[in-house]
């Protein structure tokens, strides 16, 4: 067993901020090649070890103040959405009822000023087109390349995480960011409803009343579903990164292809390829507040998801398992 | 190997080998996406190939059985297709078309006329449920948002929940929600109610019906409908000159409610009207279903009653019914069934503005628009313009007067002359 491998377990077991400086310090030794042998480690030391680098990724990750930003900027939107519905409606007016369409403005907005839990649904709308899915490409495109770019990738395989767990380590705490966020969204917008406006029953957009248990219920499950509905471009984001030795260039791609595809879905001479676009079937979510629940789109969401998840994630893993690390 | 290299050892391997192996890598994504796409190109195939086995049927007993239908409850989920070849103005036109749509200001964006006429295009999902002559509810549903009519005993609502708006009516309004409700589809069902007639009864009435306006009517094979077993009951214009190929409605096997209503156009292509169920329930819906009260905050607009009556039941049931129905003066129908087609006269500027009908209301540069949408035709009536879309031809004479229906524009010609 290779002096990293022993380092580097006790770094994981022991916690997860050693694992870079460990895998720092041995790696001038591993570099003058020692003969590492295909000697496989038991494999609850293994799992430890994933849980280890997990654990460091997760507190890298959202201990860096750029990751804090996004999750500031994302936490202000309902807050924003919030006060201008409340300014808007303080003379006894209502959203949105002018249009002949019934108005402009994510969807929900309109009971937004009779029931304060619509502004997770509102807040949800109006994030989910561009500000979550941009998160998620920054956090995903530099996965990879950032480490890359800063000169740290080879230090994390040098450490015996193996290119297909790292990838893998990668992947999780990229979806674990689209859940964070997602839930940062709609705790911000429940506590801004909250404050803002009444709480109570909830008329569901088919008319019918549900109870606000229930609809706290619903709204979570909602959150669920977008943080889902993100799975598709985490993948393209960590596809994209293991392209490039460059974060920057990755996190640009990654959110370039994000706004082409939106433009792409909103052409309607292109209809034949929409239903195959991740973001095709986002707004979905809304189904779930239909009664009884609409699933035809939901599932064609989570479908195309998984789906998308599947050829990018193991694009990923054929690109990154055989390139070369240069730095 | 030292652990930060490729997993491949590539070292003692030849280059040709090392790149063999790196597209091999590729295969993976590649294989999921091809899976993917053969699955998801394959299982419609395969779910629509194996019509059901049932035994044969002749159309005067699959009438009867439609007939006889007591479906009163049930619940599902609609799709209707419209494409009636219409040139596509968006919204603005509909609007201009749809009674309430845009000038009448005192009207809410929940008014029922409005919002189905938006149904005479594009593809919309649809849910219906129903509980008796009492209970019905039609959604529509869109993006993040829906459109209910509800009929719940004396009350009927409109709730439209992108714009938070409420419609009410008094059951004056139930004529209106009925038909809208029921749609071309269900029309079988009130039949036997309004006439006294039994199944069998009103099945030879009906065939002799079909005889009398030349229309062939026959069982052709079946259809699984909504993952139910159904019978396909086509109807055809005997006639030359009528643009409706055929119509073809589904039947379900052991319920005999029509499941499915297709109408082709005798030009071939897609369908003009395809409403169908997706998903269908005979099961009693749960009574919430049937429940609104307006929430605090929604706007509501109360119906008056007696102006909604009249005015309501032709814009919301099919396409055209409304259209030949709303009776300006002077209408009068030529010939009978399939061909037949409606002559009224145009009262001043009303009903289609053309430069050709002398109107002065319409600004020269609107009505050579409209005239490019039509083609310009010569017969012993004179001169005029034919409009075209896939289902319906209307003949505007220069002299004002209009001939519209559901035939070619070779037999508008031939009832314009007919009629000098």
């Amino acid at each position: 067993m290779s002096r990293a491998e022993v380092t580097a377990g006790a770094a994981g077991a022991s916690g997860a901020d050693g694992v870079r400086a460990a895998t720092a310090a041995t790696a001038k030794e591993t570099d003058t090649g020692h003969p590492a042998g295909p000697g496989s480690p038991p494999r609850p030391v293994r799992l430890a070890w994933t849980l280890g680098l997990l654990r460091s990724e997760l507190s890298i990750t959202f201990r860096r103040w750029r990751t804090l930003a996004l999750l500031a900027v994302l936490a202000a939107v309902p807050v924003l959405v919030g006060i201008a519905v409340k300014i808007e409606t303080g003379d006894g007016g209502s959203v949105g009822g002018g249009g002949p369409d019934g108005g402009g403005g994510p969807a929900f907005i309109a009971q937004v000023t009779n029931n304060g839990l619509f502004l997770v649904f509102t807040a949800l709308a109006a994030t989910l087109p561009f500000f979550l899915p941009m998160a998620i490409g920054v956090v995903a495109g530099d996965a990879i390349a950032g480490e890359a770019s800063a000169g740290t990738l080879r230090y994390l395989l040098v450490a015996p995480a193996g290119r297909t767990r790292l990838l893998l380590v990668k992947y999780a705490t990229a979806l674990t960011f689209c859940l964070v966020a997602t839930l940062v969204v709609a705790a911000s917008a429940l506590a801004v409803g909250a404050l803002l406006f009444p709480l109570g029953e909830v008329t569901t957009i088919s008319g019918t009343r549900i109870s606000f248990s229930d609809g706290l219920l619903r709204a979570l499950l909602i959150a669920l579903v977008v943080a889902a509905s993100l799975i598709g471009v985490s993948a393209l984001g960590l596809f994209v990164s293991t392209m490039t030795s460059s974060g920057i260039a990755a996190m640009a791609t990654t959110v370039g292809l994000l706004i082409t595809v939106q433009i792409l879905d909103q052409i309607p001479q292109l209809h034949a390829i929409h239903p195959y676009l991740f973001s095709h079937y986002w707004l979905s979510f809304a189904d779930l507040m239909r009664d009884p629940v609409y699933w035809d789109d939901l599932v064609k969401n989570l479908g195309l998801q998984a789906l998308y998840a599947g050829v990018f994630g193991s694009a990923a893993w054929a690109r990154f398992g055989v390139k070369d690390i240069a730095s | 190997m030292a652990p930060y290299e490729p997993e491949q050892d590539t070292t003692e391997a030849d280059e040709l080998s090392a790149g063999r192996r790196k597209a091999a890598r590729y295969v993976v994504p590649l294989a999921v996406a091809g899976v993917a796409a053969a699955t998801i190109g394959l299982v419609p195939a395969l779910a629509t190939s194996g019509d059901p086995d049932l035994p044969k049927i002749t159309a005067q007993e699959l009438i009867e059985k439609i007939a006889a239908s007591d479906t009163e409850q049930l619940s599902g989920t609609v799709k209707i297709s419209t494409d009636l070849g219409l040139p596509s103005f968006g919204s603005g036109l509909t609007g201009g078309f749809a009674p309430g749509g845009g000038d009448e200001g005192g009207k809410g964006a929940a008014d029922p006329s409005a919002k189905l006429m938006e149904l005479a295009s594009g593809t919309h999902t649809l849910r219906i449920a129903a509980d008796g002559p009492d209970k019905q509810k039609l959604s529509v549903l869109d993006d993040a948002a829906e459109y209910s009519l509800i009929h719940n005993g004396d009350d009927v609502w409109a709730y439209d929940s992108a714009s938070n708006e409420a419609y009410h009516a008094k059951d004056g309004g139930r004529a209106g929600a009925d038909k809208s409700h029921r749609g071309g589809k269900g029309a079988g069902k009130d039949l036997p109610k309004e006439l006294p007639a039994t199944p069998k009864e009103f099945a030879e009435q009906a065939l002799k019906a079909a005889e009398k306006s030349s229309t062939s009517v026959e069982v052709d094979g079946s259809a699984q409908v909504a993952g139910r077993d159904a019978y396909r009951l086509v109807l055809k214009p005997k006639d030359s000159g009528s643009t409706v190929g055929q119509i073809t409605i589904a039947v379900d096997e052991k319920t005999g409610t029509p499941l499915k209503f297709t109408l082709s156009p005798a030009g071939g292509g897609s369908a003009v009207v395809d409403a169908g169920f997706t998903k269908v329930d005979f099961g009693k819906p749960s009574a919430a279903t049937f429940d609104f009260k307006p929430a605090k905050g929604t706007k509501v607009t109360e119906e008056d009653g007696k102006d909604g009556r009249s005015g309501r039941p032709g814009h919301s049931g099919e396409d055209f019914e409304g259209f030949k129905g709303e009776g300006p003066e002077g209408l009068n129908v030529i010939g009978d069934g399939w061909t037949s087609i409606a002559e009224l006269k145009l009262p001043g500027g009303q009903g289609l503005p053309t430069s050709a009908a002398g109107s002065d209301e319409v600004p020269q540069e609107a009505a050579k628009f409209l005239d490019s949408l039509g083609d310009k035709v010569n017969g012993d009536f004179g001169s005029g313009t034919v409009f075209k879309t896939r289902l319906i031809n209307a003949l505007v004479t220069d002299d004002g007067k209009v001939y519209v229906g559901a035939v070619t524009k070779d037999a508008l010609v031939k009832a314009a002359n007919a009629a000098q």
